[in-house]
């Protein structure tokens, strides 16, 4: 689905984000909460306040074990808060994880098919949309081939595929590209760059790379740990098409590394 | 510190809000990146190389266990010239030649094969069908699992002719009895089997149905029982294994008229009218058709479904 004729309120949408963010409902809507795994435990999440807006990508850095999966679970209605609200414009928010996750016994066009299936897509519709969705992420002609055939990229894109299959306007994605190579790395940022600015969904991208955070988002939340909680955010106008090497993005992680830095060295005493 | 064209939004064009000639800067890198791409996958896809010719494969699958076998007649005629046991204890491997090519050739033989193949496969059929029940309730019942999990391991291991006198005593020399042994030796491997393919599959998988929006039907349908397909074939080859045993004990044992002539009754009439030659031919014949059921239904089903998922090594 690209998009169509732009509409006024796309038009205003525009000039203002954080205009229309205060009118439109929320994509995702995260009101004080805390989360605690096991009783007596200290709690992972502690009062997390976050808002995301239709069509907004923002990118959640911080240090490991700082509770950014577990907030993405809880968005994604895999897990229950202990106390607070959680609320997402999307029925299902599609997820994705740092694994492609696929299931190998199904070809990439048939992992592509089950998430149609689990919307009750008809077969014969479901074979034509997963040719389309492949395409979308430049997959066209690798429909067929099992998951061992092909390579970490190409897995995440199909994993891509499937998420966008589940015609969700809220994509959430943990650490997705982390065990990819640098090169395929920067070929997927501006392939997901494109796919996002096409469906105009919202996007949760949670990285421990801070230059990929950078150079994605719209906005940057930075986490703190023991317990998580939002530390700072920054927003990012560096104007698109970006690469890794944009200088504005490069300028802006070693701020947020800075900050990322300030908050790890807080529990070393 | 929201600029006027806020960067990446969606404009007319579908595209992020750019100005002309900044697109023309975006298409060319479109383009590139995905010049980049597929030079990425190209680089990256596995390509397998060609499987072994159809000499090669003769030389190295078929050729081997012809070769040993002509080594164990040869070592058995040797056996015989040398007198090592009494010649009707001993026949010469001619000898039996000549007795299996009779028990082939009137027909015996046949008749036996299929008594035997159809219980068995009868047997292994309503094997397949409680195994199979017993594990997905085990599966859905850890109460279940925990009482009886035990029992169904150690039935496993239980020879099941240990059935046999039991199976006679409740319904005498009939097939029941030996349909009881029968899937005794069988259900707990398949159920066995099943458990522990469903045990293996990645809990990554169950997330991926649950973020999928599949029910828990539908989640057990499409991912769990296909993901655990490796670990029941693997019981059901046991479970065959095993059936095929315990059907051969029973007809050893119970042998009544009735019941017709399997490959187990055959051995036995080799038994009781002392005739080495027979009791040989029958072992073959037994040997042969779990051979055959392996080669030709359990090994190449398993090489599929592995193969299917990368999961072969050559
Ligand atoms: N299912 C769980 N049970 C108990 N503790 C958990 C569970 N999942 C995560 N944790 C703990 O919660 C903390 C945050 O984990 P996680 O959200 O995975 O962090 P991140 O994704 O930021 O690396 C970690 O200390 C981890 O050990
Ligand atoms: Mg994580």
């Amino acid at each position: 689905m690209s998009a169509g004729p732009m509409t006024t309120e796309v038009a205003i949408q525009q000039r203002d984000v954080r205009l229309v963010r205060s009118r439109q409902p929320a994509a995702v809507s995260i009101e004080g909460v805390s989360h605690i795994f096991e009783r007596g435990r200290p709690p992972v999440l502690d009062g997390v306040d976050l808002t995301v807006a239709p069509g907004e990508f923002v990118c959640l850095v911080g240090p490991s074990g700082c509770g950014k999966s577990t907030l993405l679970n809880l968005i994604a209605g895999l897990t229950e808060p202990t106390s607070g609200r959680v609320t997402v414009s999307s029925a299902r928010p599609a997820l994705m994880f740092q694994e492609p996750a696929l299931l190998p016994w199904l070809t990439a066009s048939g992992n592509v098919e089950l998430a149609l299936r689990a919307r009750g897509v008809g077969r014969a519709q479901r074979r034509t949309e997963a040719e389309r969705l492949l395409a979308v992420v430049n997959l066209e002609g690798h429909g067929g081939k099992r998951v061992h055939e092909l390579s970490g990229g190409m897995r995440q894109r199909v994993a891509l595929a499937r998420a966008l299959a589940q015609d969700s306007s809220v994509l959430l994605m943990d650490e997705p590209f982390a065990a990819l190579d640098a090169i395929t790395r920067d070929v997927l940022h501006q392939e997901l760059a494109r796919v996002w600015a096409e469906q105009g969904l919202s996007v949760v991208f949670v990285t421990h790379n801070v230059r990929e955070a950078a150079r994605l988002g719209q906005r940057v939340v930075l986490m703190g740990s023991r317990p998580g909680r939002i530390v700072r955010e920054w927003q990012v106008d560096i104007p698109q098409p970006r690469t890794i090497e944009s200088p504005g993005v490069s300028s802006l992680a070693t701020e947020i590394t800075r900050e990322l830095h300030v908050e790890i060295s807080r529990h070393g005493h | 510190m929201a600029t006027d064209r806020p960067p990446g939004r969606p404009s007319a064009d579908g595209r992020p809000g750019l100005a002309v000639a900044d697109r023309d800067v975006a298409d060319r890198d479109e383009e590139r990146t995905r010049a980049v791409g597929a030079g990425l996958d190209a680089l990256d896809t596995v390509t397998l190389p060609p499987g072994p010719g159809l000499v090669r494969k003769f030389v190295r699958s078929v050729l081997p266990p012809i070769v040993f076998l002509g080594f164990l007649v040869a070592v058995w005629q040797v056996a015989y010239l040398a007198e090592v046991k009494p010649p009707y204890a001993l026949p010469s491997p001619a000898d039996v030649a000549g007795r299996f090519w009779e028990t082939v050739q009137s027909g015996q033989a046949l008749e036996a094969i299929w008594t035997s193949l159809s219980r068995g496969a009868a047997g292994f059929a309503m094997s397949l069908v409680l195994g199979t029940l017993l594990g997905l309730a085990m599966w859905w019942s850890t109460w279940l699992r925990a009482a009886i999990g035990p029992i169904v391991s150690g039935l496993q291991s239980l020879p099941s002719v240990a059935w046999v006198p039991a199976a006679i005593i409740w319904f005498s020399l009939s097939n029941a009895a030996i349909y009881t042994v029968v899937l005794l030796g069988a259900v707990p491997s398949i159920a066995n089997g099943l458990l522990s393919g469903m045990k293996q599959v990645p809990p990554l998988f169950d997330r991926v149905g649950r973020v999928l929006g599949l029910s828990a039907l539908g989640r057990t349908r499409y991912v769990l029982l296909p993901a655990a397909l490796p670990g029941y074939l693997g019981g059901l080859r046991q479970g065959w294994a095993f059936a095929w045993r315990s059907l051969m004990a029973a007809e050893l044992i119970t042998y009544s008229p009735q019941l017709g002539q399997g490959l187990g009754q055959l051995l036995n009439l080799g038994r009781e009218l002392s005739q080495m030659s027979l009791v040989i031919t029958s072992i073959a014949l037994i040997l042969a058709v779990g051979v055959a059921i392996e080669l030709l239904l359990f090994a190449p089903l398993e090489r599929r479904v592995l193969s299917r998922r990368g999961l072969t090594m050559r």
